[in-house]
């Protein structure tokens, strides 16, 4: 089982599932983090720092908290 | 009269096409139902008058963020003739479930699609007829950036508005609204008929300017470098124009105001000219540097580089409690720390809300950057000036991290960290003048309330009694100096400096005013005067002062609005007058400590 923040920048992978509460979800769906749907990864901050992910035409930034509800299967 | 309300995700040119549909009619009302106040706009349509309402930017209709709790309270509370739905056509694949969820709860909608300049060069067709009609309801693409399709989308509205006089009924939207059904079929469905979607977007210049200002170690040296650069342009620009004005204010004082009063009798001509005029003029001085200054802010908002710096300070802000949002809202709070304090409504921990907004007030507004300049071009020279201000800036940056890190534990949170990175935008020569004619309207209407008034009750405290010499002791203002002595001597604050900063407490563009009708002069005299009464070490103790202590009246009222909290108002009109004391205290008593 590999989470989002597990994958480096430049990798892409498949949504698989969303484990988060009823508000996150909603949110993470909204911005179109949905089961099944490809992403890649543009880039990581340095010190750990927030993710840059990239779902079709939206760009999305996240912190590594949120990345870790997010599972995936890299491509 | 007819009602519409413009709904749509943010990022969509909401307010944008707000702004081009209303002109400069629009104005700010209360609504049932919900606390907040909402743009809205009186319009022509086909011949007759609609109103029309600029609701928040929303992600979702059934989310749980404040902004969206306002749109599902407005709609369940106040009727409405056709609503508006504005989507980003360039991202219509995940846009389209908010149309989904309105049309649901069956609405007359008008649904348009916004930055068809944008999809056009990303390769995306949208086919808005077969659209439309799988929709049942008009949908019209347009550029709200520069106006393209505008009419026709108004067209559309017309047509719809006069052939239907009822209004949705809230109650049953109320009842709809508990029901959501399966929107992320349909969504998927229409997108997959109606749209064609490369799969890497053709418009790359985006990658490639993150590609630099969002380098792993270059990003954020980069991002100050910028903000310096930009904040050099202003003053190198705005110094000369603000002296000619200065010098323009004086001409016409000393060539038109002084002979029409010159046989006024003697407290007429001393309350218009010593008191209204000199304040005033001195306050209408700094505009041009201000206006230049929020032209560069609003430039940097709407580039989406604002969105990248949140990215790149997040690490940062997360060991303080805080988040990549904060640091925007800190930043916006430079131009102004009302607006920046409404921002913290798209956070939904209550904690982080109030975190957020103990901070914003100690961000240096343009407010207090005009008392700034102006006591720093009095008092220092103009090699050491940048050096001064910029030291100022970097205080605030300290003062905020301080209150951040001393109150993180009282305002622990979980809020989650997700935001959208939008592409970089400029904006046009219209957006720009827009909003530098907004700021113009915004310093005439609080100078035409705070200001008048306040330099007027200054002169009237330093010229009456009217037995004793104007600004000596004696006035009633040398009285409130003498009984604030105490706690002000310390600091190295003076019985003018004194009556100043008390009415700084109402807006911080009357203290500049304010030490004018003191001293009874303007412009290079003004500035002459003071440097024979306070040192340098008074002066940077009243700035520091000016600083930190709470920005102004209307920045209390919305901290008390925004938290719904008397007791939370309180703590930082306290929080921020005993730190500012501190900060001073240290400061005087140890220049003086070391001779200075």
């Amino acid at each position: 089982m590999q989470f989002l923040s597990q994958l480096k920048a430049g990798q892409q992978a498949v949504i698989s599932a969303i484990e988060a509460e009823e508000s996150l979800f909603h949110r993470l769906s909204a911005l179109g983090f949905r089961v099944g749907k490809p992403l890649s990864i543009m880039r990581r901050a340095s010190f750990n720092g927030p993710l840059h992910v990239r779902l079709g035409t939206t760009d999305v930034i996240l912190r590594v908290t949120e990345a870790n509800r997010i599972q995936i299967n890299a491509i | 009269m007819k009602r519409i309300a413009l709904l749509g995700m943010p990022n969509t040119g909401k307010s944008t096409l707000f702004n081009r549909i209303s002109g400069a009619s629009a104005r700010v009302g209360n609504w049932p139902g919900i606390t907040v106040d909402l743009m809205s706009a009186k319009i022509l349509l086909g011949g007759n008058i609609a109103e029309l309402i600029d609701l928040p930017g929303i992600y979702d209709l059934h989310g749980f963020s404040e902004d969206e709790q306002v749109v599902r309270h407005f709609i369940t509370n106040n009727p409405v003739n056709l609503l508006v739905v504005l989507l980003n056509s360039t991202q219509i694949d995940r846009q389209l479930s908010l149309l989904l969820q309105i049309k649901k709860l069956g609405f007359p909608i008008v649904l348009v699609l916004n930055m068809a300049d944008e999809a056009k060069r990303a390769g995306i067709t949208i086919d808005t007829e077969s659209l439309s009609q799988t929709l049942g309801l008009p949908v019209i693409q347009i550029s709200a950036k520069y106006g393209d399709g505008l009419p026709k989308a108004l067209e559309a509205a017309t047509t719809i508005i006069n052939q239907q006089n009822t209004t949705t009924n809230p109650q049953s939207i109320s009842l709809l609204l508990k029901e959501e059904h399966d929107i992320e079929h349909e969504m998927h469905e229409l997108i997959q008929q109606h749209v064609q979607i490369p799969a890497t977007l053709t418009d790359d210049s985006t990658d490639k300017i993150d590609k630099v200002l969002l380098h792993k170690w270059f990003g954020l040296p980069l991002f100050f470098a910028a903000m310096f650069l930009l904040f050099q342009f202003i003053f190198t620009v705005g110094a000369p124009i603000q002296d000619g004005l200065a010098w323009l204010l004086d001409l016409i004082r000393s060539e038109l105001l002084n002979p029409l009063f010159s046989d006024s009798p003697k407290w007429l001509s001393g309350l218009m000219l010593d008191g209204i005029y000199n304040g005033v003029a001195t306050v209408a001085a700094f505009v041009p540097i201000i206006i230049l200054f929020f032209l560069v802010m609003s430039m940097v908002e709407d580039s989406g580089y604002l969105s990248r710096a949140a990215f790149l300070m997040d690490t940062i802000m997360a060991k303080m409690g805080l988040d990549g949002r904060g640091f925007v809202m800190m930043l916006m709070g430079f131009g102004c720390n009302v607006p920046a304090i409404m921002g913290t409504r798209i956070m939904r921990s209550r904690s982080m809300r109030l975190l957020t907004m103990l901070v914003i007030p100690l961000s240096l507004c343009s407010a207090r950057m005009q008392v700034f300049i102006f006591m720093i071009a009095a008092l220092f020279s103009p090699s050491h000036a940048p050096l001064v201000l910029f030291s100022l800036y970097v205080m605030s940056f300290f003062t905020m991290f301080l209150t951040a890190v001393l109150f993180q534990n009282q305002y622990k949170n979980t809020e989650p960290f997700i935001l959208e990175l939008p592409p970089y935008r400029f904006p046009t020569p219209r957006q720009i003048v827009l909003r530098g004619w907004h700021e113009v309207k915004h310093f005439l209407n609080r100078a035409s309330k705070f200001i008048v008034l306040g330099v007027v009750l200054v002169w009237l405290l330093t010229n009456f009694p009217s037995n004793v010499a104007p600004a000596s002791v004696e006035t009633y203002a040398g009285q409130i100096g003498v009984f604030f002595a105490p706690i002000l001597d310390p600091i190295g604050i003076n019985h003018e400096l004194a009556i100043a900063l008390i009415f700084g407490f109402v807006a911080k563009e009357i203290v500049v005013g304010a030490l004018a009708v003191i001293y009874g002069l303007q412009g290079d005299a003004l500035m002459v005067q003071m440097a024979t009464q306070i040192d340098w070490v008074q002066a940077m103790s009243f700035m520091l002062f000016t600083l930190i202590y709470t920005p102004c009246l209307s920045t209390i009222a919305t901290i008390k609005n925004e938290s719904k909290s008397t007791a939370f108002m309180w703590l930082s009109i306290i929080w921020s007058l005993g730190l500012a004391w501190i900060i001073s205290f240290v400061f005087y008593q140890s220049a003086r400590l070391l001779g200075y």
